[in-house]
């Protein structure tokens, strides 16, 4: 099962879920968060292997 | 998905453009836009000496890279707050800056894409330029101390003053503000160049619009004139999103701090980014035709009954000479003078 990782969160999803999808699952917004899979990014339509790490960057910041 | 202009695939989709690219055509478009911004609102030429207020986040690195890379003569001002919140935020910053710096010399060292000769002297006391290298025409980073410079943190003004409901934020942009300034003004530069975005732009106009602040309504914009004692300020990444940066800084190697400032936790602005992120999901452009809607409506005439607002009659302040709305002290000063006696 494809797994998402996102600061101290990890959940997992079915597989060849879209990333937009598996980002929502774990009640994110896509638009607030950058997918990654062995370090490179990837866009949010890119269905997910059983294999696959997705690891979520933050891209709200400030203060 | 694929890149629109090459068929490769894609890395990023810019659904308010309705423009996916690839890792090298989305680094080569963002410098691009960036420029457009430089050139759309006038914001500074080659012969500007520029310095970019770099804190160690993406958008600071970002802009730093971007205006090196576009042949800009830009050093970098790092100021350490003082603040450790349990990981050492402002050092490991600093850490950041410094190490970006080291790389940024040497990769314009490489493609030699300076010009010739010698800019001032940068390291009066309190500045300390970073790098030791004699070459005159690498970017430098300018690092100033708030702490050893003023004797307290930013957190340990802010307790002294009991200025900020338990937070620090606006002493700290009252310093920052002050000494980018002081320091701007001191070592010569003519402009003073911030990493904002667009996200961040539009949540400050969401903020003044919430609340009707017709008078900083009308001083928000991509560029601050410069006016006796003040650089220039410039935003030249006022046209781009917030996660454009950060996958900028992914795709271009730029190590930045991922950890947030410990007292930003609960911030009214991100409080307003949540919330104008949701509308930009629902409706791709959104932020966009906020922010760039309302700089269009300024240009119209928006706002132009509010020229006092703009231009409040200034002084000089007793102590240190900054411009100030009201005769005697400045708002900085007065938080020394006070905690003094």
């Amino acid at each position: 099962m494809p797994k998402i990782i996102y600061r101290d969160n990890e959940w997992v999803v079915s597989t060849n879920i879209t990333v937009r999808d598996a980002i929502k699952k774990g009640g994110l917004n896509p638009e607030t968060v950058l997918a990654t899979r062995d370090g490179k990014l990837i866009t949010e339509d890119v269905h997910l292997k059983a294999e696959d790490v997705v690891k979520l960057v933050a891209v709200i910041s400030g203060g | 998905m694929k890149c629109r202009k090459c068929g490769e695939v894609a890395v990023i989709n810019m659904r308010q453009h309705k423009l996916a690219l690839c890792a090298d055509h989305f680094t080569q478009w963002v410098p691009a836009q960036v420029e457009k911004s430089i050139r759309k609102y006038r914001m500074f030429t080659p012969q500007d000496r520029i310095v970019v207020a770099v804190s160690g986040g993406k958008d600071s690195l970002a802009l730093w890279d971007i205006l090196l890379n576009l042949g800009y003569r830009a050093d970098g001002l790092y100021m350490g707050l003082g603040i450790d919140g349990g990981f050492s935020y402002s050092n490991v910053s600093q850490r950041k800056c410094e190490a970006f710096a080291e790389t940024a010399g040497s990769g314009l060292r490489e493609s030699g894409n300076r010009e010739e000769g010698a800019p001032d002297s940068l390291s009066p006391d309190p500045l300390s330029p970073d790098s030791q290298a004699p070459d005159p025409w690498l970017p430098k980073l300018l690092t100033l101390s708030i702490p050893e410079t003023y004797g307290e943190s930013i957190p340990q003004v802010a307790r002294r003053v009991q200025r900020g409901r338990g937070k620090p934020c606006s002493v700290c942009g009252l310093i920052k503000r002050h000494e980018m300034n002081r320091i701007a003004h001191e070592l010569g530069y003519s402009v003073l160049a911030t990493g904002h975005n667009l996200d961040d732009e539009a949540a400050v106009l969401f903020g003044n619009t919430m609340t009707w602040q017709v008078g900083y309504l009308a001083r928000q914009g991509p560029v601050l004139p410069e006016s006796d004692g003040f650089a220039r300020k410039v935003k030249p990444l006022c046209r781009l999103y917030e996660r454009e940066m950060a996958a900028y800084c992914l795709l271009r190697g730029i190590d930045y701090i991922y950890e947030e400032c410990p007292y930003s936790i609960g911030a009214t602005s991100i409080a307003y980014k949540e919330l104008l992120a949701k509308l930009e999901h629902k409706s791709p452009g959104a932020k966009q035709n906020f922010y760039l809607g309302f700089l269009r409506a300024k240009e119209s005439g928006f706002l132009n009954d509010h020229h006092q607002e703009l231009s409040p009659l200034m002084h000089a302040c007793e102590r240190c000479g900054q411009p100030t709305t009201a005769p005697g002290l400045c708002a900085f000063c007065r938080l020394w003078v006070n905690a003094k006696t």
